[in-house]
């Protein structure tokens, strides 16, 4: 059985966040879950997933975050508790649903989880999900803690139910990717078998339906500002004057800062918890009470606006700071001993700063950035565009996934990055305004995720440009998600159809289609001379399985190589493919046979044929 | 309870949060408050992975510069990057066994000597106790195992509220059957290693 099925209240396990979150679910009875996979949210449905295939759980992962929150929000509409996952810049491919679906409203409870990532550990940006909250209407939870976000989950879908509109559950990756002892609930059972109430006047959006919504969102609005100001997940703690108002893991750092700081006594603290519409009546009663107040918030002053603006209703005078160059930045995460400077600053206490250890004789050390692995397959195809395009002037717009680390030395391949597809836009758009030869990459999970529409622009407008669609049968980086494009009776997951990337391609009219395998260098090369030498859009597939996934399947490719005496230390190989499983000792090309997969791709390329396989043990 | 604040750093793929989840079992079964932070993603393509352990009375996940009470090193180069972790009481300990970044190996940087961090990173903390944990490792039947080994040499420096024979029980419960045998033995050796040190 699953670990997170097991039905014994009280059972203490040592979880990550994102599964005492799916814990949390499955404790509250949900009977519906989608979501496309984005780091830092990804381990909830990777649970769900698990979980669906010995459960009467429905889990999808659909083909990106729009189409994930229609699908369960018509779940959601026919009765059944259902949940939606995503990482914050989900939120905006989902906006437009979200935006009216809060209109329409739910009956059976429907759970938006998003993940911000402040200091962007793996996002393009760190993007405060809450302004969603004011944007939409709908209510936001934001936990502090892993407990507190399986106990929370629970509540998400009540409150969900009572005002009948969706709940934003707001978590940041050190919530996410925290790990505690977390205490088990009883499991509630789910009610699968939904049952949709045709309303039209209710339910489809045209003007005159839209106005009397719009009315009643507000009156939600309403009901959801006064539950705010009861729910226990507002709470105060501490009876002096001195106030800090904080929210999510800044309540940590401010718990354990005033403990540190020994000014429990001194200090009234007030835990936000429910965070849309922010309790108005409740912040205000809490600044009465104090002399001065410190907004503890990580990202935009989300909470600093909103109590500055209630103080002036309230005709309070009191010193309000929160995000202020001498406090606390919009930017990157916090960490405790940060909050706790910035709270003695502000409330005069003395505190001496712990000295960290001295690094100003320490030599520039060389940098670890993240890497492809060893024998990746994005590394041939990169090595075959950079050999095939020598010489010419050429823009390669990239994508979302692990192929966006191609952007470093030496493969370089990478000029322009904004979202989840934008690949293919932007290859459309720079082709134009500059006329010289583009190449986009993009991987085969983006490309369902948002690629196909720019594809769609670009042979409609005749743009002359290359997308090379990097097809290796998962979605790897988030940790190895199907996707429409992968073969599922393959993987032992019956029940799907799979997409053909290639009819999907031929399907558009794309005019120059060529499928190449990456690891075989020579004839790559060729196909994509060809293709770019193609006045419109080409379109190559490169397909090659992820080599980490097929590892953890044991289906690895072939026998390890090695460096023999051949090798008179030219080191293309080195600095052209920059695979990990080589280094050098003595000055000598070695390959690290513990990492090296045998994908053969650096011995086609050693002018010496020094790189040779190991004898068959 | 006491706080003790430890910090792990290794490179993707050491084996580093197998370690850390141990570690994690193995208080919570002593019912010693614990708490961890990890970053996943991207990062695990080969890059440095840190974990953040709080064990006792906090309730903060991460820790902030200066404030470890131990940095346990999977890699020497990357136990000299993490020392703006560390002050002046901190025990190190770390693995001499170096991993040079690709970087390196292109030409971008240089691999400082090991003797130079060891050097480097005794003058700077409390306490540093190195160890060869890949020699350690293979000589225990698997070199894979470093993990295990360094989990020992953790261990016996006595420092976190967890006791031996909490960890092996965890060890038992959370790897792989097939390795339980080398990584018992190896997780003996790091602690070995730890005491002829400290002897
Ligand atoms: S996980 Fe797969 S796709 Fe990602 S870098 Fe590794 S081999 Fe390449």
């Amino acid at each position: 059985m699953h670990k997170l099925l097991v039905d014994q209240p009280g059972e203490k396990k040592f979880l990550l966040g994102n599964e005492a979150i799916a814990r949390g679910a499955i404790e509250a009875g949900v009977a519906f879950a989608s979501t496309y996979p984005g780091t830092p949210s990804s381990e909830i449905s990777l649970n769900f997933f698990q979980i669906a295939r010995e459960s009467d759980l429905y889990f999808e992962y659909s083909t990106n975050e729009k189409v994930a929150l229609e699908v369960s929000a018509a779940a959601a509409n026919s009765g059944l508790r259902s949940m939606c996952i995503m990482k914050h810049v989900g939120v905006n491919v989902a906006a437009d649903a979200l935006m009216t679906l809060a209109y329409v409203g739910i009956r059976g409870g429907l759970v938006i989880l998003t993940a911000d990532d402040p200091y962007m550990f793996s996002s393009q940006n760190e993007q405060d999900t809450r302004y969603y909250g004011k944007l939409s209407g709908l209510p936001i939870l934001e936990p502090s803690s892993a407990q507190e976000a399986k106990d929370m989950v629970g509540y998400a879908f009540e409150l969900s139910e009572a005002l009948q509109e969706p709940v934003i559950f707001r978590t940041t990756t050190r919530l996410n990717h925290s790990t505690a002892p977390i205490i088990f609930g009883p499991v509630k059972l789910p009610e699968t078998s939904g049952n949709f109430f045709k309303d039209p006047f209710n339910y489809v959006t045209v003007p005159a339906v839209s106005r009397n919504l719009h009315v009643k969102l507000l009156k939600h609005i309403e009901e959801a500002e006064q539950m705010a100001c009861e729910s226990a997940y507002n709470f105060i703690t501490g009876e002096g004057r001195w106030g800090i108002i904080c929210n999510g893991v800044s309540y940590n750092y401010v718990t354990d800062a005033v403990k540190d700081l020994n000014i429990i006594d001194k200090s009234r603290i007030l835990r936000i918890g429910f965070s849309h519409p922010m309790p108005g009546q409740l912040i205000k009663s809490f600044l009465s009470k104090c002399e001065k107040a410190l907004i503890v918030e990580e990202g935009e002053p989300y909470m600093e606006e909103a109590v500055k603006a209630l103080a002036q209703e309230a005709n309070l005078t009191l010193s309000i700071r929160g995000k202020d160059p001498a406090l606390f930045s919009r930017l990157f995460e916090f960490d405790p001993a940060m909050v706790r400077k910035c709270i003695a600053a502000y409330f005069g206490v003395p505190y001496e700063a712990e000295m960290p250890a001295d690094v100003s004789d320490i030599p520039d050390l060389p940098q670890r950035p993240p890497n492809l692995c060893a024998g990746c397959s994005h590394r041939a195809t990169f090595y075959a565009v950079n050999k095939a395009a020598e010489g010419m002037e050429t823009i390669r717009p990239t994508d979302i996934g692990c192929y966006t680390l191609g952007f470093l030395p030496p493969l370089s391949n990478g000029d322009f990055l904004i979202c989840m597809g934008s690949s293919v836009g932007t290859s459309c758009g720079f082709s134009k305004a500059t006329g010289k030869k583009v190449i986009g990459f993009i991987g085969d999970s983006t490309f369902f995720h948002s690629g196909i529409p720019g594809l769609i622009n670009a042979v409609f407008h005749r743009h002359d440009l290359t997308l090379v669609i990097l097809d290796n049968q998962t979605t790897a980086m988030t940790g190895h998600q199907p996707h429409p494009g992968v073969d599922m009776e393959g993987l032992n997951y019956p029940g799907y159809q799979q997409v053909s990337i290639e009819s999907v391609v031929r399907g558009i009219g794309v005019e120059h289609v060529s499928v190449i395998k990456p690891y075989n260098v020579k004839k790559s090369i060729v196909a994509v001379k060809e293709a770019i030498s193609h006045d419109g859009v080409s379109v190559i597939i490169a397909r090659q399985n992820c080599t980490l996934f097929d590892k953890s399947f044991k289906r690895s490719v072939g026998r390890p190589f090695y460096v023999s005496d051949r090798c008179k230390n030219h080191r293309l190989c080195i600095n052209e493919l920059g695979c990990p499983a080589f280094y050098v000792e003595n000055d000598r090309v070695r390959i690290n046979s513990t990492l090296c997969t045998g994908c053969g791709v650096c011995a086609q390329i050693c002018p010496e044929h020094a790189i040779l396989p190991f004898k068959q043990k | 309870m006491d706080i003790k604040r430890l910090i792990i750093v290794a490179v993707g793929g050491q084996g580093n949060l197998l370690a850390s989840k141990v570690l994690g079992e193995a208080a919570c079964r002593l019912d010693v408050p614990v708490r961890m932070s990890e970053i996943h993603g991207m990062a695990q393509r080969g890059g440095v992975v840190e974990s953040a352990m709080v064990f006792g009375d906090a309730v903060s996940t991460i820790i902030s510069d200066g404030e470890a009470d131990i940095l346990l090193s999977f890699e020497p180069l990357e136990a000299l990057r993490a020392i703006k972790k560390c002050n002046s009481r901190t025990v190190v300990i770390t693995n001499i066994s170096a991993l040079p970044p690709f970087t390196a190996s292109i030409g971008k940087g240089k691999y400082p000597d090991i003797d130079t961090i060891v050097q480097q990173l005794k003058s700077k903390v409390g306490q540093l106790i190195p160890l060869d944990a890949k020699a350690l490792a293979k000589a225990a039947g698997n070199e894979l195992s470093v993990n295990m080994v360094l989990l020992g040499a953790l261990i016996e420096t006595d420092i976190l509220p967890v006791t031996p024979v909490s960890v092996e029980d965890a060890i038992r419960e959370t790897t792989k059957k097939a390795f339980l045998d080398t990584n018992l033995k190896a997780f003996e050796a790091g602690r070995g290693a730890v005491r002829e040190q400290i002897a």
